[in-house]
Order: structure tokens, then C-alpha cells, then sequence
């Protein structure tokens, strides 16, 4: 493709198809106008594309751009006619589902489960030959899942082969049939020990669709997660895409192959991480899922929460969480039984919308859990390699860091991103920076922002063809930067100081004490700057380590510059009275539920 | 977006009920298009493959995995009796024999020289697929199952648990909004209806009577943790082992049954009818059921029409699907087009709303379901 000045990108969804229009002007590009319509993968449709063109129609009428000839695009752009490329994502049909496997759950099985997440998966179940259930269990398990690919991994290049070709035979004799296509074979990926290459074939090559592919974890100490995700995404385009009703004629539109749509957010993100050097987070909270992204170190690690979002699956946030985790957070009392029976009645009434502030405040409050929630198992998941042997010098002994730290340090996370309906549509930009700080606690100094209309699976794939296209829209278009969170690590009592803070904000300079328990907001717009300088007292830590002063430049946002002392964990007051009055100051110093 | 509100479940005296009755995996179908059949009678069979069990003969024989074919006394595909020698090394002297017996009986399905894993598949097990309605065979799916077809009362709850069953139906209150202290003993081997609220009280003793199942208007969060013995995360049901199957018609709370529910249920009362709780909320939406086949006046297909959701207009009749009003029927009476601030601070659409008693009220379209008149 030599010219691309107009791009049209569609997400299909599991319920809605979402289109925008991306348009080269003189500084650069921009997302211009979007348009979205219901998916129509389902009966009376059962055609994809009649969901892609509604929305892409809808484009057509808000720019003038006539981007249809029919039921075909026109290409390439030429003034206000057609389009240059046109790109796709897809999530549409409950997404790509896996089961994968591993020879120990901790090592190799870990691997296949961040190889398949990170390709945009859903991880059914793992199994691996040390995950304590019998022979019979596994097979079973295999048979009821239906997934629609597996990964087989397990042993180094060189090391073990038999555990291996169990595995293989427990997934053989289960005989899995694939969720789509009754017709065709399930398609299992191979990627472990190579030496076990021709036994694998001889277990599974006439049973299954078997592709095989360099092993993911080819020595304890690295990781090879790429060739196999490759591989899943070809798979899922021929095996699944191609299953589903309308995906072929697609699949020809398209100027680039279709990705899942956690796939491309996870190519965006992991182009901006790299692009401006910072270590990301991101999280797309949905109403029966939670997905949630991070690249800390130039690693980039996926993990969906199957079960926690905020309609499907409110009650499952509950069930997890615990009504005391929940409540915490509610500025007013309320009856067990009662809220019981609201978050009920959300889950089998799911696209009902809170009228009342109490409302919003008790979803807002579960929103705060089902993140935390998210992010737990997101860290659990996003270590470093297990099983990796380590020379130990005297000065390790007094060192905690155990093999498997979590990647995700929030003293080093520079940018949090939120998405999703609870974050991007919250009534007040503030109940969104509320909502993720309390959640996922970031430490130091991290930039907030939300994505408020979901434009990053559309610039994931934008970035496989035009990396510099995906990257201005995103700096310019994308991201509505909420502000900066500054937050000193550590915890007191309640009321003692634990840092003396200077900022020079456009509007003056402010001196203080920051002392525990509170929160301050200073102004700071998002085309503004300040200059802070921090010093924490003893104990407390604001990343150069404890006492140690930080001085930095911050940028703002629609809501500015918030100073958190509430400590990490953030401390709230078992008192019934302290807390509702401690969450009534928070609320108010953020300026949450005002109506602005 | 085609519809900013939630469509209204499913509510009828007159519908034709058409129910898809398919096996899990291929297999046999019993019965011809046109054949009348009950909902007990079976339409369709099939044999699920049996359960295997993994042998690691390595440890049982004492040799390495590539001598185990050789010390097998069958091949793969031999079938074998539970008990009965399945694999034997041949030691010089015999005292070291190692014999392994079939731990079931089954075929064998694989031997590995790699693993020393022997797998055995045990006896498959057959399964059945009932009418579940009283109907007429109208579509065979060939070696998948049929579709059955009958005509009559059609009523979608929006909860429920427990699956399929079937009995006479019996209404114990005498109006929609009654909350029912207990259950005589005339609601045993009964489908019951039960009023507003069916209490953990009322459970336990439908349990004790033998009752089939209970319909209700509402049902508390924490009685239903009690009847599963957990929290309910996720809203796929169907499949509970509770002794009964139970159905909420409007939410969880105490909510009357809506009154044209409620009088579809009461012109029912004594007729056999089929009921299922399984609700799946996610994709593909499955809401529990109550059919009520051959009920009087039940129309033809072509005279039943089609279900069509005409968007809300001026005067359309509707409930309130959450609070501050939540459970309230009314009218509509204003539909602005530009979109409101509501309490929460939330920019939406609205619809005002005009209840029975007259009261006036505007809450967002979201929130509010339509009722079939």
C-alpha cells in the first residue's frame, strides 16, 4: 500500500460494531468521525458485514466521505470518495477460546497460558501434568470445554519427552471437538520439547489439525512466546474467523489480516510502551469481562478476567470480592440483603443504567472491586520466568525478591489507561480517576487517562500497517487525560504528616503538608505542566526511596493534579462512622459526585 | 442503536411453542415428522463414549515404557473384562510375574511405548432426549434430534433454577401481589404458584410435599444462596441438583406477578404444563419457561402472527425495571428526544412515564421493559 491518508477501522464486537475514520490532514493524522451499529453475527442476520456496513454507513453520513460502492469499499481514496485501506478487528462470537497445557503448571504451563493470552485468547483452563488432578479428570475436562484451539507445550529443547506425549495422549483420548464446524478437526498447536516433534504426530496428527511450532520455552531462562502467537492468530483467522457466519467475505475486505481485538490492544500498547520508552498499564472492563494489559520493561503481558465485569458478571464480582470489600467503599449505610438484590437485579437486567447518585455510587464501588479484583490476577500472572536457576550472592540472602516477582511495580507504572463503560461513560471525569486510583493504587508519580470510546483495538491493527499513522492518533485523539496521580508508598496513623510538598502550579505556587488519611486536587489543565517537588518523610517513599526527595514536571488533565496521602494500601478506617466520614472527604476534596 | 430499551419478556395465552429436542452428540432419532408425542416420551438417543482410564504400567510392571506393548496381552481395540489380565511380564522365574488386570470393562484405545500409558475406554453411556412438551413432531434434524410443536400458554420468567420438568399446575394465592405463608399439602406433585415472593420457607417445605416446582413474583438474593449452598456469580443455570425447579417471573425482592401473568397462570389452573429454569444471560440469551401446550383458544401459527418489538409509543404500557421505581407499571407519556441529566448525573435518553395511580415520573428508556398487550 503505497498512499494511506484514509483508513476506515471497524471492531466487531460481541454486541455492537464499532467504525472510525482516520484521516491524513497537514500536522499529521486524526480520527475524524466514528460510527457504530449493532453486530449482526447472530440470527436473523448471521452476517457480519451487514454490521460492518451499518456502521460504516453511519461514518459516511456524519463525514460526507462516500466510502461504499454497494456492499463493496472503495478504494483508493480520492478527494472525498473512498478510502485508502480498510481494517478490522474482531471479538465477535465470545472471542478465540483456549485450552493450553504445560509439563509444570508453574513453568511451561505458565508460558503457554501468557503465549495464548497475549494473542488475544481466553484461557478455559490449563492443564500440566502436576496440577493434581487424575488422568480421567483431565480427559474429561478436555471433552467438555469445546475450545477452539489448544496449545500443547511442556519441556525444554533436550529435556523431558514422556510428560510430554502424555499430555498428548490425554488430549488425544478426550477427542476434543473444535466449538465451531462440527465438520473439521480441532486444530492443536504444538510448541514444546522439539525432540518429542515426531511422537506428538504420531499421538495427535490423525485425531487433530496439528500445527507444529518452535517451542515457547526452548531453555528454563527465556521465554519464546512469538512464533506461537503467530500461529494462533493464522489459526484463529482459518479455523475460527472462517467458522463464523459472514467472516469470509470479511476476510477479503480487509487490507490487513483481522485480529482479536485484545490482540490489538495489546499491539498498541506495546507500540506506544515502546514508542515514548514508559511503562504502561490498561484495562478494559466490560459488562461479562474484564481485560487487562501491561508492558513494564518492554515485556507485555495480557490477562482476561473471564468473570468480572459489571453487568453479566456483577454478581460474580460480589461472590469474589466479598460484600464487606464492596461496602467499604459506599459513602452510606445500606442493608446486606438489599444490595444483594440490586446487584441481582443488574445481572439478569443488564443494560439498565443507574438513575439515582446511590446507585452510581454502589456500582462505582463494585466497579472499584471487580478492578482490584482484574488486577490481582493480572500481577499473579505477569512475573518473571519460574523455575529459572539463580546464583544467590551473600547480599540475595537479605533480599526478599522471590523468582516469579510480578512484572507490575507500580512505583515504576508511568500510565494507567482505563476503558470501558463504568470508566470511559462515568457522569464525572473525577469518579473515573477515583474509581482507578482506589483500585489499582499506583505509587509515585502515574499519568491517568481513559479511552473514551474504545479506539485502541483499531489502532492495534493500524500499527501492523502504519505504525506512525496508529501512534499520532493515539497521542492526539485517543487518550483524555484525566491528570497525575502523586502518591507516596508507606503507611502511619491517621493525621501525621508523611510529606512536605512544593508545586508550581501555572496559577501560583502551592506549599503543604501532606498528611495521612488525605487527599489534595490542585487544578491542572491537560495542555498544562507543573513542577513538584516532593519530600516524603521517614518511611514513606516516593521512588527515589524512603525519605528521599523526587522532583519532576507533571502534566495535568480534566481533572488535574491529585496528591494522595491515604498510604499503599490505601488505609480506610474500621469504624463504621470514621470510614463514612473518611470516604465523604474523599469525595469531596475530588469533587466526585458535584455534578461538574 | 435499534432499541434503547429492554424488550419485555415474552408473555401469552396464544402463542405456538416450538422447541428444538437435540442430542449433545450424534446419534439416533425416534420419531417420524407428524407423530403426536408426549413430554415424557423419548424423541432421540445416542451413546456418549464412556470414560477412559489412564494405566501407567511403567511402576505396575516394573520395565521401561518401550517394553510395555510387548508385555501386553491385548491390542488396541481388544475388548477386555473388568478383572481380567490385561498386561503380564515374563519373567524366567515365574514368582517375579508382574500381571496388571483391567481395573473395567472397556476397549483398549491406546498403548504407548513413549509414556507406558495404556488407556482404556469404559462402556458407553447412553443417553436419551424427552419431548418435554406435548406436541407434534414438526422437523427432523437427521441424527441430531427434532423439533416439536404445540400450541398454547407461553410465559418467559426472567430467573430461574433447576431444569426441565412437568405436572399440574396450581395457583395458591388469590392475587398476584399475595405473599404466601406456606404450602398445604394439595401443592404436592404440583407445579405451584406462590405470589410475590417465594421464600426460603416456602422451598424447604415445597421440598418436603414433593412439589415439582414453584413460580413467583420475586425471589430474595440470600434465599437463593441458601437453596444452592453458594453465591450464583455468573447467571447460567439449569443444572442444579435442588430437588425442584423454580421460577421468578419480575426480579429479586418481593415484586407482585404481573397481572396479565398472573391471570394467563390462574385460567391454567390443573393443566399439565412443562417448565425449565435454565437462564443464561450472557450471548444467546435464555430465559426459564413456562408452556402451557393446548390451552383454550390457543391460535394456529398464521393466526398467532409473529412476535414483533414495535419500538414504544405515546400510551405504551410498560414496567420499571429499576428503582426508585422499580416494579411500577405505567404508561408512557412523553418521549423527549433530547437526552436528560438524571440524578446519578448521567446524560441519557428518558421516557416519562405516567403509573396507575396517576403519579408522573421520567426515567431513562433504559430502564424500562414494555409489556405485550
Amino acid at each position: 500500500m503505497s498512499k494511506m491518508d484514509v483508513v476506515i477501522a471497524t471492531d466487531c464486537g460481541s454486541t455492537t460494531t464499532k467504525a472510525i475514520l482516520i484521516e491524513r490532514r497537514e500536522d499529521g493524522y486524526h480520527q475524524t468521525f466514528r460510527g457504530e451499529a449493532p453486530t449482526t453475527v447472530e440470527a436473523p442476520f448471521e452476517d457480519v458485514t451487514r454490521g460492518v456496513l451499518n456502521a460504516i454507513q453511519e461514518v459516511e453520513e456524519l463525514s460526507g466521505r462516500q466510502i461504499l460502492d454497494g456492499e463493496s469499499i472503495v478504494t483508493p481514496a480520492k478527494g472525498s470518495h473512498g478510502v485508502d485501506a480498510y481494517i478490522s478487528t474482531s471479538s465477535a462470537g465470545g472471542g478465540l477460546q483456549m485450552v493450553v497445557s504445560g509439563v509444570v503448571k508453574s513453568m511451561t504451563g505458565e508460558s503457554a497460558q501468557r503465549c495464548a493470552l497475549g494473542a488475544g485468547a481466553i484461557v478455559m483452563d490449563v492443564l500440566a501434568s502436576n496440577d493434581g488432578r487424575l488422568p480421567h479428570q483431565k480427559i474429561a475436562r478436555i471433552r467438555q470445554l469445546r475450545p477452539d484451539m489448544v496449545l500443547l507445550a511442556g519441556g525444554t529443547d533436550g529435556g523431558t519427552v514422556s510428560h510430554v506425549v502424555e499430555l498428548a495422549e490425554y488430549i488425544g483420548a478426550a477427542d476434543p471437538k473444535p466449538r465451531f464446524g462440527s465438520g473439521f478437526k480441532l486444530p492443536v498447536i504444538y510448541g514444546g520439547n522439539k525432540d518429542a516433534r515426531d511422537e506428538v504426530a504420531a499421538v495427535l496428527g490423525e485425531k487433530t489439525a496439528l500445527t507444529q511450532t518452535d517451542n515457547i520455552r526452548p531453555i528454563l531462562e527465556r521465554e519464546n512466546l512469538g512464533p506461537a502467537r503467530q500461529v494462533i492468530h493464522d489459526l484463529f483467522l482459518e479455523h475460527v474467523m472462517a467458522q463464523a457466519p459472514g467472516y469470509r467475505k470479511l476476510m477479503d475486505w480487509t487490507h490487513a489480516p483481522i485480529m482479536p481485538t485484545p490482540g490489538a490492544v495489546g499491539q498498541i500498547m506495546q507500540t506506544i510502551a515502546r514508542q515514548l520508552d514508559i511503562n504502561v498499564v490498561g484495562v478494559d472492563i466490560g459488562g461479562a469481562t474484564t481485560d487487562m494489559f501491561s508492558v513494564f520493561s518492554e515485556v507485555f503481558n495480557r490477562t482476561v478476567s473471564a468473570n468480572l465485569g459489571m453487568s453479566y458478571s456483577i454478581s460474580n464480582v460480589l461472590a469474589e470480592a466479598g460484600l464487606d470489600s464492596i461496602l467499604r467503599w459506599v459513602p452510606f449505610d445500606i442493608e446486606e440483603a438489599d444490595l444483594r438484590d440490586r446487584i441481582k437485579n443488574k445481572m439478569i437486567r443488564p443494560t439498565t443504567i443507574p438513575q439515582l447518585l446511590e446507585e452510581l455510587q454502589v456500582e462505582q464501588a463494585i466497579a472499584r472491586e471487580a478492578l482490584r479484583l482484574a488486577f490481582v490476577q493480572h500481577r499473579e500472572l505477569a512475573v518473571g520466568l519460574k523455575g529459572v536457576q539463580t546464583e544467590r550472592t551473600l547480599s540475595d540472602v537479605f533480599d526478599q525478591n522471590d523468582e516469579g516477582e510480578s512484572l507490575v511495580q507500580m512505583m515504576d507504572l508511568d500510565l494507567l489507561v482505563g476503558s470501558g463503560g463504568v470508566l470511559s461513560h462515568a457522569p464525572g471525569r473525577a469518579q473515573s480517576a477515583a474509581m482507578l486510583i482506589d483500585a489499582f493504587q499506583p505509587e509515585g508519580i502515574t499519568r491517568l487517562a481513559v479511552d473514551s470510546i474504545f479506539m485502541m483495538p483499531h489502532l492495534g491493527v493500524l500499527s501492523t500497517v502504519n505504525e506512525q499513522a496508529a501512534t499520532e492518533v493515539f497521542e492526539r485523539d485517543c487518550l483524555i487525560y484525566l491528570g497525575t496521580c502523586v502518591a507516596p508508598k508507606g503507611m502511619g496513623s491517621p493525621g501525621e504528616a508523611c510529606m512536605n510538598f512544593s508545586i508550581e502550579l501555572p496559577s501560583g505556587k502551592e506549599e503543604g503538608v501532606l498528611r495521612v488519611g488525605e487527599l489534595h486536587l490542585f487544578p491542572l489543565g491537560d495542555d498544562e505542566e507543573a513542577q513538584i517537588q516532593m519530600i516524603p518523610l521517614r518511611n514513606w517513599d516516593l521512588g527515589n526511596g524512603p525519605g528521599q526527595e523526587v522532583s519532576s514536571t507533571v502534566r495535568g488533565g480534566v481533572v488535574g493534579l491529585i496528591i494522595d496521602g491515604r498510604g499503599r494500601p490505601i488505609q480506610i478506617a474500621e469504624d463504621r462512622d470514621e470510614r463514612l466520614a473518611q470516604i465523604a472527604a474523599w469525595h469531596q476534596t475530588l469533587k466526585l459526585y458535584d455534578g461538574d | 442503536m435499534a432499541h434503547a430499551y429492554t424488550p419485555g419478556l415474552r408473555v401469552t395465552p396464544y402463542a405456538v411453542v416450538r422447541k428444538d429436542r437435540k442430542l449433545p452428540l450424534q446419534g439416533e432419532v425416534v420419531a417420524q415428522v407428524g407423530d403426536f408425542v408426549r413430554r415424557d416420551q423419548v424423541v432421540a438417543r445416542t451413546d456418549l463414549p464412556g470414560d477412559v482410564v489412564a494405566l501407567n504400567l511403567v511402576n505396575r510392571l516394573g520395565c521401561p515404557p518401550a517394553e510395555v506393548p510387548r508385555y501386553m496381552l491385548h491390542e488396541e481395540g481388544d475388548r477386555v473384562q473388568e478383572g481380567e489380565p490385561l498386561a503380564e511380564t515374563q519373567p524366567f522365574i515365574k514368582w517375579f510375574k508382574s500381571t496388571v488386570n483391567a481395573p473395567a470393562t472397556g476397549v483398549v484405545e491406546s498403548i504407548s511405548s513413549v509414556t507406558g500409558q495404556v488407556i482404556l475406554r469404559k462402556e458407553p453411556r447412553p443417553v436419551e432426549v424427552l419431548a418435554y412438551i406435548d406436541g407434534q413432531i414438526v422437523e427432523i434434524f437427521d441424527g441430531e434430534g427434532v423439533a416439536v410443536e404445540t400450541r398454547g400458554a407461553y410465559i418467559q420468567g426472567i430467573f430461574g433454577v433447576g431444569g426441565e420438568c412437568w405436572g399440574p399446575l396450581h395457583v395458591a394465592v388469590g392475587a398476584p401481589d399475595q405473599q404466601l405463608a406456606s404450602l398445604g399439602q394439595e401443592c404436592a406433585g404440583k407445579i405451584v404458584v406462590v405470589g410475590s415472593l417465594i421464600t426460603q420457607d416456602i422451598i424447604e417445605r415445597a421440598r418436603q410435599l414433593g412439589a415439582i416446582g414453584l413460580v413467583g413474583g420475586g425471589l430474595r438474593d440470600q434465599d437463593l444462596r441458601a437453596l444452592l449452598g453458594y453465591d450464583l456469580g455468573v447467571a447460567i443455570t439449569g443444572d442444579e441438583d435442588i430437588g425442584l425447579t423454580v421460577i421468578v417471573t419480575e426480579g429479586f425482592g418481593e415484586i407482585a406477578i404481573a397481572n396479565k401473568t398472573f391471570d394467563i397462570l390462574k385460567a391454567c389452573e390443573g393443566k399439565e404444563i412443562s417448565i425449565s429454569g435454565a437462564t443464561q444471560i450472557r450471548a444467546g440469551v435464555l430465559r426459564p419457561e413456562i408452556i402451557v401446550p393446548e390451552a383454550e383458544g390457543a391460535l394456529s401459527r398464521a393466526e398467532a402472527g409473529d412476535e414483533n418489538e414495535e419500538g414504544m409509543g405515546i400510551g405504551a404500557l410498560l414496567r420499571v425495571i429499576r428503582v426508585p421505581y422499580f416494579g411500577r407499571i405505567g404508561r408512557v407519556s412523553s418521549l423527549p428526544a433530547e437526552l436528560q441529566v438524571v440524578e446519578s448525573g448521567a446524560r441519557v435518553r428518558v421516557l416519562e412515564v405516567e403509573f396507575e395511580n396517576g403519579e408522573k415520573a421520567v426515567v431513562p428508556r433504559a430502564n424500562v421493559e414494555m409489556i405485550e398487550e
